[in-house]
């Protein structure tokens, strides 16, 4: 079986800051990171390949620096990467992402059964690509995926997670399954892994590999446009605030909730 | 940054663009900015050099559509055993005052195996048209049904908005069928407003873990599809009006779908944080799983529901349904108590439209504080045992 997990390497949105003075993002050294959703992707990935043999290949489409989380993959167990690149790709928005990702996995030998992707990338936050990837192959569509099992011949059972419960379908192969968080604990990478991730060379495509039409990849190909950014200011409240002991900071409370009516329906 | 230019000639060294850039993608050379490989021609800084020296030379893509063709304002309706979804009834509300916006009819889709009561309230809640196409094959949502039919009605229709919940189902919805329809989707939106000049949907979103605000257009394509959470936009009060029903055929078969529902196992009878009208919650500052009870406590003196930040739901104190955040639900409670949270952007996020917050946390310089009404420096392991003793 030959599984394919879509990664993407993102900024490491936990670890930002906004600089309260000039109210904008402090940039110096903002680190990157994979996507954490995508760990799992992986990790679902690897479990497949452990129990039914075959193999993972990772790809990511960004800059040259992404190489970065596809190294981090070989350390985790992937078997083959893969970095689309090309300043013909950037400023892609997810139509534009997901074709190129497509297109590549199109190309890819022995033709894979399965695409995994982490349910969203944290500084996007769509949750569009792996859709997106489903509807240019034309493959099965599984999003939310909290349990993924194999099931008859080209087959899977698939528990997706909706917010008032979950469904347990059969789904034909071949599939993308965009899978939550927590449906597995993420592998630590092995030592051999570490030393594969560092002597691995890391093969490249650009659009002379994929032979796309330049007005659907990158900027070019996308149809949703950036065209104002701000940094969202107050919301900040004049709200009250005590630093009284305990006792009398819940009397004070109490006569807030009161005074404002908020306990009434 | 294929496209970004900066005229050395013009640059007068103000750094104001270094200073708006969300990407670190600008800094001085010398006595001139220059912008490095981490642009993403966002367009940022080109308003905010003062002498006009960015030129950003967007490609424009071409879409190749007739926008004039595409009229109307839709609202995919979401429904579950026999009831509208509460999303899509506030997105009625809003996709009201795009279309008035716009002077267009709002017109509601659904797509369902039987559609008793289901119109109706969708006229009720302000939709002039409903358009139905009524197949047993709909019984539930399905991705390759709703994205096949949905097209083919889009296509025939052609309305210039559509806007989506950004549910799991909608979301799964929206992303296969912005990409089958070639055109723009904006996930998450948390303001929607109309450019009357172009015709344009402004769509306003949270970037970057919630750091940023991003407005974003489609320009060159039709329909423009948006999804937004629940509890973002308020729901209208229904009324006693009707509109037309316009039924319409699909050419959808059985072997047109590719997953099959064995089963659906609904989660804890009724619990749904986002329902509340009061929230506790609690975070890190509380310490240990066993002293998470009192959050409980609280939460049962006030006849609220029990909600946790994500650090005390990764420490496993509490399940992944009462998590409120960016990865968690979003919720709009009238009061909402944060104990032991710092108020981290992406818990803000999840929680900041509650019409009155409580904060009790030890720091004094926690973010939180910025964003209560009511906020308390102090200890909640002994605070919260004296409030629930002043409220009996």
């Amino acid at each position: 079986m030959h599984n394919v997990v879509c990664i993407k390497q993102v900024p490491d949105i936990a670890n930002v800051r906004i600089d309260p003075k000039s109210n904008t993002l402090m940039r110096e050294g903002i680190p990157s990171t994979t996507n954490p959703f995508d760990l799992y992707a992986l990790e679902a990935a690897l479990n497949l390949r452990d129990e039914h043999g075959g193999k993972v290949t990772v790809i990511t489409m960004g800059p040259p620096q992404a190489e970065q989380v596809l190294r981090a993959a070989v350390a985790m167990g992937a078997d083959e990467v893969l970095l689309l690149s090309d300043r013909a790709f950037a400023g892609a928005d997810t139509l534009a992402t997901s074709f190129v990702l497509a297109r590549a996995i199109e190309k890819l030998e022995p033709r894979p059964e399965l695409v995994f992707t982490g349910k969203q990338a944290v500084d996007g936050d769509t949750g569009q690509v792996g859709p997106g990837i489903a509807r240019r192959l034309d493959w099965t569509q599984l999003t939310y995926a909290y349990r993924i099992g194999k099931s008859s011949k080209g087959k899977i059972e698939v528990e997706r997670l909706l917010e008032n419960g979950r469904e347990l379908l059969t789904a034909e192969l071949p599939a993308v399954v965009s899978v939550v968080k927590d449906l597995n604990a993420p592998r630590l990478p092995s030592l051999r892994g570490l030393r594969r991730s560092r002597k691995i060379e890391i093969p490249v495509w650009g659009n002379n590999e994929l032979g796309l039409d330049p007005e659907e990849v990158g900027l070019a190909g996308s149809p949703t446009q950036v065209v104002k950014i701000t940094t969202p200011t107050s919301e900040l409240g004049d709200g009250e605030l005590t630093e009284a002991p305990p006792k009398e900071a819940a009397t004070l409370l109490a006569k807030w909730l009161d005074d404002n009516k908020v306990l009434q329906s | 940054m294929a496209y970004l230019r900066i005229s050395e000639r013009l640059c007068i060294g103000c750094t104001e663009c270094i200073t708006v850039c969300p990407f670190a993608a600008l800094e001085m050379d010398g006595d001139v900015a220059k912008v490095n490989d981490l642009c993403t021609d966002c367009g940022a800084c080109v308003e905010s050099c003062p002498v006009e020296a960015i030129v950003l030379d967007r490609p424009e893509s071409s879409g190749g559509m007739e926008l004039d063709d595409y009229r109307g304002v839709w609202v995919a309706v979401e429904h579950f055993d026999g009831e509208v979804s509460h999303v899509s009834l506030e997105l009625l509300g809003k996709g009201r005052e795009l279309a008035n916006e716009l002077e267009v009819p709002l017109s509601a889709l659904l797509l369902s195996n039987t559609s008793d009561g289901l119109v109706d309230d969708l006229f009720a809640h302000g939709a002039d048209n409903v358009h139905l196409v009524e197949n047993p094959l709909f019984d539930h949502y399905n991705t390759d049904g709703y994205v096949k039919s949905a097209a083919e009605i889009i296509e025939k229709y052609k309305p210039e908005v559509i806007l989506f919940g950004a549910t799991n189902n909608g979301r799964d919805f929206a992303g296969a069928l912005a990409t089958r329809l070639g055109t723009g989707l904006t996930a998450d939106c948390t303001g929607l407003s109309i450019d009357r000049e172009h015709r344009r949907l402004l769509q306003t979103r949270p970037a970057f873990g919630g750091n940023i605000m991003a407005t974003i257009i489609c320009p060159k394509h039709r329909p423009q599809m948006a999804t937004v959470r629940a509890k973002v936009f308020p729901a209208p009060e229904p009324t006693k009006r009707k509109g037309k029903l316009i039924k319409s055929e699909t050419t959808l078969i059985k072997d047109d779908l590719r997953t099959f529902l064995r089963e659906f196992i609904a989660t804890e009878a009724g619990f749904n944080i986002a329902d509340a009208k009061i929230i506790v919650s609690g975070g890190r500052g509380v310490g240990k799983p066993e002293k998470f009870k009192i959050i409980y406590d609280l939460a049962e003196a006030l006849g609220g529901a029990v909600g946790a930040s994500r650090a005390a739901v990764d420490a496993e104190w509490i399940d992944y349904p009462h998590q409120v955040g960016q990865t968690g639900r979003t919720v709009r409670p009238k009061l909402y108590i944060a104990c032991g949270i710092s108020g981290a952007i992406q818990h803000l996020a999840g929680m900041k439209t509650a019409e009155y917050i409580v904060a009790i946390n030890k720091d004094a310089s926690a973010p939180i504080f910025d964003y209560a009404h009511f906020g308390i420096v102090g200890d909640l392991h002994e605070v919260i045992p004296e409030l629930i003793r002043q409220l009996k």
